[in-house]
This record gives structure tokens, sequence and C-alpha cells, in this order.
């Protein structure tokens, strides 16, 4: 019970703290469940972002979903889900009822353009630290360059592109099966190192 | 009681089947107020600046405003509240259920070889999704570009010193080697702060 008020009290900072979309949800990831908490790792989040985006709903909650489950089962999966909604509600429900034209003040215009630097920030650095872990081998990278044009000239659905990315896992995976199979031996420590 | 019923339906079915995160869900919010009356198209747009400006998922954001505006229409206060909670768990209750099972899925199978090598090729493609959203929130931050990298965007702009945005810029460097130098803030920190300089230098 204590660690399902964890994950719900966890996960509550996260969405109380995420502006600007899902996106913007990965440094406080990072920081929050693989520094603090030592509950995943980055690999590990990588993959959950990456299902996160092609199921749907919203990312940030897929997200949650994904890893109050692997903490704590489906009961887990439950409360992370509360809790990264629990701070929206809130402050939605707030604003709804008393200050209709809360995105006109200026104010708080002027805090969110100043958020959003730091949320610019936040992501530069994310990607520095996991694109060490995610692009190992050249393989990589060229996955990486080609889905990168794809996502900002080639109006493609985000979900689309990821289900791409693992379509072309499943090939090269059959690839290296068959070259396992016929070719000599330095051919096959190749391949199986891009499969790694 | 029939509108608590349909709006809890319109979500469920909003919630199944907008893949790609919560920008995905504004067609189908357009589509909702279009069908049924609830509300207009501008008041979308308020309810999309208030979601952006506030913490938390746009989606999430998006539905409790929904559920919360259409019920104070008919049942006062007590019923937007509980109208804006209905709808927010509507839109999570099928990702919830579908990530679960995958989640139960991927467990089972989480050492076979063909699941490692769908996920040695989805890592680095997460990771550019993740980068190109991260410089579209750039050019409209940093840079004066509001809708992504175009030509035409860049052309659009009057001056080259009209390009950029220099306040955020000296921010952004302050804050880069800042989160360097204090390594063991948490980010919130780092939120609050800037918050603050963006109210005190009107950015």
């Amino acid at each position: 019970m204590k660690e399902l008020l964890m994950l719900f009290v966890s996960f509550a900072k996260i969405g109380a703290f995420t502006f600007g979309g899902g996106y913007a949800m990965l440094p406080m990831l990072q920081k929050e469940l693989v520094e603090r908490r030592k509950w995943t790792s980055e690999d590990e989040i990588m993959d959950y972002f990456a299902i996160g985006q092609c199921t749907p709903g919203v990312i940030a909650v897929n997200t949650a979903t994904l890893i109050g489950y692997k903490r704590k089962g489906v009961l887990g999966g439950i409360f992370a889900t509360l809790g990264v909604i629990f701070p929206s509600m809130v402050i939605i429900t707030v604003i709804a009822a008393c200050l209709r034209n809360f995105a006109e003040y200026e104010a708080v215009k002027h805090a969110f353009g100043g958020i959003r630097v730091c949320v610019c920030v936040l992501i530069v650095n994310a990607v520095i630290k996991l694109g060490k872990k995610s692009l190992p081998n050249l393989l990589s990278v060229g996955i990486f360059s080609v889905v990168l044009l794809l996502a900002l000239w080639g109006k493609i659905q985000t979900a689309f592109l990821v289900l791409l990315a693992g379509a072309f896992g499943v090939i090269l995976h059959f690839l290296s099966k068959k070259r396992k199979n016929k070719v000599s031996e330095p051919e096959t420590e190749k391949k199986e190192e891009l499969a790694e | 009681m029939n509108t608590v019923i349909q709006l809890c339906l319109e979500f469920f079915l909003t919630g199944l089947f907008a893949i790609g995160g919560g920008m995905a869900t504004l067609p189908f919010l357009y589509d909702i107020g279009a069908r049924t009356g609830w509300y207009t198209n501008e008041d979308v747009l308020q309810m999309l600046a208030v979601s952006e400006s506030t913490p938390g998922p746009i989606g999430v954001n998006m539905s409790t405003y929904v559920g919360f505006t259409v019920m104070f229409a008919s049942y006062g206060i007590w019923g937007a509240i509980a109208g804006g909670i209905l709808t927010t768990l509507s839109l999570v209750l099928p990702s919830l259920i579908i990530v679960l099972i995958v989640a139960r899925v991927l467990d089972k199978f989480k050492n076979a070889a063909i699941v490692q090598s769908v996920f040695t090729a989805i890592r680095p493609a997460s990771l550019a999704l993740i980068v190109a959203a991260g410089l579209g929130i750039m050019a409209s931050t940093l840079l004066c570009i509001p809708d992504g990298f175009t030509l035409s965007a860049v052309s659009d702009v009057q001056s080259f010193t009209g390009l950029f945005n220099f306040k955020g810029i000296i921010l952004a460097a302050v804050l880069f080697f800042g989160m360097r130098f204090f390594k063991k803030l948490h980010p919130i920190v780092f939120i609050v702060i800037s918050a603050v300089v963006g109210i005190i230098f009107s950015m």
C-alpha cells in the first residue's frame, strides 16, 4: 500500500510540473524515476515512451500506466495513472470555476514564456543523456536520422512512425536469422552486434 | 443524466481512437462540439490556451475543462466538478486497459529475440520523435517561428535580428549552465525560477 501511494505521489508531482505536453515530461521522468527513485532505467523509459506513442490516448498517461504496472502490477498502473491526472483535474477545475480568462493575464503569459525556455533546456539535456544510450551504432543513427526527417517534414502521424520502426526491427530480426544460418562467421558476428 | 452518459461515452471513444498524444484529441473535440452543440470552436481555442499554460498533459487538461463546462450549464458547480472528473476518467480508461494488456504481453515475451530487435529499432525512432518535438518547441520559443521550420516561415520574418528571441536565448544559456553546475537540483526548481524570471523580464 505504501508503495502504491508513493507511485501516486511521484506521478502527481510529475503531472503538476509537466508543461507543454507529453514530451516535456521526459526530463521529469528521468530525474524523478531513474535518478531519484531508481525505479527504472533510461533504456526502459525510451521503450515506455515509444509504446506510449503508439497506444491510444495521452502519451504521458500511457507512460505512467506502464511504469506503474512494472512496479506494482495492475494496481500500480492504476495508481500511477490517477496520480498523473490528479493535478490537472484540480488545477483545471479551479481555473474553469473562477479564472475563465486565466490564459489572458499578462503575468501568466510571461511566466509561461519563462517556463517554455526552461522546458527547451530540459529537453535538450534529456536528449543528450538519452542519445548516448539510444544510439549505440551506425544502424541506430540511421534509423534516428530517417525518423527525424520524416517527423519534421514528412507530415506522417507519430504513432505510424513508431510502428514503422518496429516493423523495420522485425525485418532486421529475420534477415539476421537467415544470414546466421547461411553465411560465414565474421558476417554473423556483425549482424549479431547490430541486433544487440 | 443523459448528458452525463453521452459525455462519458464521447470521451471514452476519443481516448480509444486518438493515437499520438494530447494534440491528437483536438480534432475529436471539434467534432464533439459540432455534433452536440455543447461548445463552439472558439471555446475550444480558449480551453486550449488554458490547457497549454497550465501544467499537466494537454489532452487531460482539455477533457477536464470540457467536462466542467458542459455540466456547469445544467447542473451547477458540483455537477460541473463531477463532470470534469468523469470526463477525464472516461478519456484515460481505454488507454489504461489497452496499455495494461500490452504491458502484460510484453512482460511475457520480453526476452524473445524478436521483441529485442523491435525495441532496438524503436529506441532511436522514439529519440528522433522527441528531438523533433523539442526542435518545434525551440523554434517557437527561442526563435520567432511559431509553426516549425519551414522556408516560408523563415522568410516571413522581417529582419535578421527579429528572428531571435534574445531574452529567451540568454535565459536558456543561463539555465543550461546552471543545470550543469547544480546537478542535484530537481527540474521543478528550475521551472519555478524560470516562471519568476519570465514575469520579472516580461518574456
